[in-house]
């Protein structure tokens, strides 16, 4: 058994006035900067899903999708422009998300030094309670998915703009699709517990959409995965190819 | 009834503590949890023991003065009920407990089962008075609060600072609490002069006392023996964010604004 750490010395209260670094220094602050970009991430996580459904329409139509997101926005936008602005957006999302989730966890952990012998779980879910780890592994899973299918690094016969091929060389081996969709699940569990947690974050609890959040973050979170595991399972039985 | 227990001994803040078995017996089914804790604690003085240190005031379930965890859950297993409150025949016969202090770095223990809750103290103190007239009591409807937010005003109004929602934490939160303290005013028109500088005061001093962050598990909700809505800590994070964003008062020059 640890030691206690000797009693916190009292803080005398303090009226603080509203300010923009207190916002960002307090956990309630943080937790806003973790709902919005999660928001973000979600978009794209919906618009990756529409896109990548093209899919099923075949070679010609999924290679013209994603040429499209090169071209889209011409003759306004230069080739790709648009694209690398989303990037940036995604990236940045991506990286205060990151360091939301650590500041948050790191104030949780230090908040109980000394565990219970046993405290009862009544409400929490799996999917809240596997938010951190679950996270840890959506990260490293995007990072292999980008050196798969972004770059090619890990692709077994990688052709730059012929995506179509390298989604089928790469879901072909069953281990990749495998594990691809188990990432998925855990994206599907981070969605679930992360889009009503956003609700309950940015203070949107009001009717009508309170009493349906919980329910419209899983129904939102199931159509996602199942979206997104359709397509290995299309190309382990040949559908696609 | 016979029990074993397994109670949190820790005879000071800074002793290390453990838990200790005790074998009670001729325990009644019509008694409270503590009462039962009193007859074992006769027992201790019988035997030259020292007793079992626990906090507790009215005994009826108002005061927040009580509270344990009971077998890995606030105030024990039955929803809405202070340890007080809790009878004996809620267990079987020959049952094990095990009894905890509330476990949060904001709550050091002071002895046993009893944790020193000032920080609450502190979190209300930081967010200071309303502005109200004071003198003779005013006409009853002078000032008219609409019946749906007198209601939910009152629902926030019922917690007692027990500090079984930064024990049922995963996070050791105080989000509940602090949600319900700014919401009893927010929602009435005598909480609206100060009600951004309060909300933005008390989470300072929340995150200053060392509580976790929610993560919005649920579990305080549940361990509420006044069944605190966890709705209260999203029209927290509304009011913090309404705070925040408000334009802050300009001081206007006497020649009309032009600085």
């Amino acid at each position: 058994m640890t030691p206690p750490t000797p009693p916190t010395a009292p803080t005398s209260p303090t009226v603080a006035t509203p300010t923009r670094s207190g916002f960002v220094r307090s956990l309630v602050g943080k937790k806003v900067i973790m709902a919005v970009t999660g928001v973000i991430l979600f978009l794209f996580v919906v618009g990756h899903l529409a896109g990548n459904l093209k899919v099923f329409e075949g070679p010609a139509d999924f290679n013209a999708y994603a040429e499209g997101l090169r071209t889209v926005g011409a003759p306004f936008l230069a080739r790709g422009q648009l694209l690398w602005a989303v990037r940036a957006v995604l990236l940045v999302s991506v990286l205060l998300h990151i360091w939301a989730a650590i500041a948050v966890t790191r104030a949780s952990w230090a908040a109980r030094p000394i565990g219970y012998h046993a405290l009862t779980r009544t409400e929490t879910t799996y999917a809240a309670r596997t938010m951190r780890w679950g996270g840890v592994i959506i990260f490293l899973y995007v990072i292999y998915h980008l050196l798969d299918l972004t770059f090619g690094a890990v692709n077994p016969s990688f052709v730059p703009g012929d995506v179509y091929h390298n989604l089928v060389a790469s879901f072909e081996r069953w281990p990749v699709s495998a594990v691809y969709i188990a990432a998925v699940i855990v994206v599907g569990l981070h969605i679930d517990h992360g889009l009503w947690s956003a609700f309950q974050t940015l203070g949107l609890n009001r009717p009508p959409t309170f009493r349906w959040r919980r329910g419209i973050a899983a129904a939102i979170a199931v159509l996602i995965t199942a979206g997104y595991v359709a397509i290995p399972v299309a190309v382990l039985t040949g559908t696609v190819r | 009834m016979r029990l074993t227990l397994h109670v949190w001994r820790q005879s000071g803040p800074r002793d290390a503590g453990r838990f200790v078995r005790y074998d009670v017996t001729d325990v009644s089914p019509d008694m409270s949890f503590l009462e039962m804790l009193d007859v074992l604690n006769q027992q201790l003085l019988g035997r030259q023991e020292e007793p079992i240190a626990f906090d507790h005031d009215c005994r009826e379930g108002i005061c927040g003065a009580c509270g344990m965890v009971i077998n890995g859950r606030p105030h024990g297993p039955q929803h809405a009920t202070t340890t007080c409150q809790l009878h004996m025949r809620t267990f079987p016969d020959g049952a094990a407990l095990w009894l905890e202090p509330w476990r949060a770095r904001a709550f050091p223990v002071v002895k046993d089962l009893v944790v020193d809750r000032s920080a609450f103290d502190r979190v209300i103190a930081a967010g200071g008075f309303i502005t109200a007239r004071t003198g003779s009591a005013p006409e009853a409807n002078s000032t008219l609060v609409p019946k749906r937010d007198a209601d939910l005003a009152m629902d926030a109004a019922a917690c007692i600072g027990c500090g079984a929602c930064v024990a049922a934490c995963p996070n050791a939160s105080a989000m509940l609490f602090v949600a319900a303290k700014v919401s009893h005013l927010g929602l009435l028109p005598q909480g609206q002069p100060e009600r951004a500088t309060r909300v933005v005061s008390m989470v300072a001093q929340m995150d200053a006392e060392g509580f976790g962050a929610c993560t919005n598990h649920g579990e305080c909700m549940a361990a509420c023996p006044k069944e605190i809505s966890i709705d209260f800590i999203a029209r927290l994070n509304r009011d913090y964010l309404k705070a925040v964003a408000r334009p802050k008062p300009q001081a206007v020059k006497a020649n009309g604004g032009d600085v």
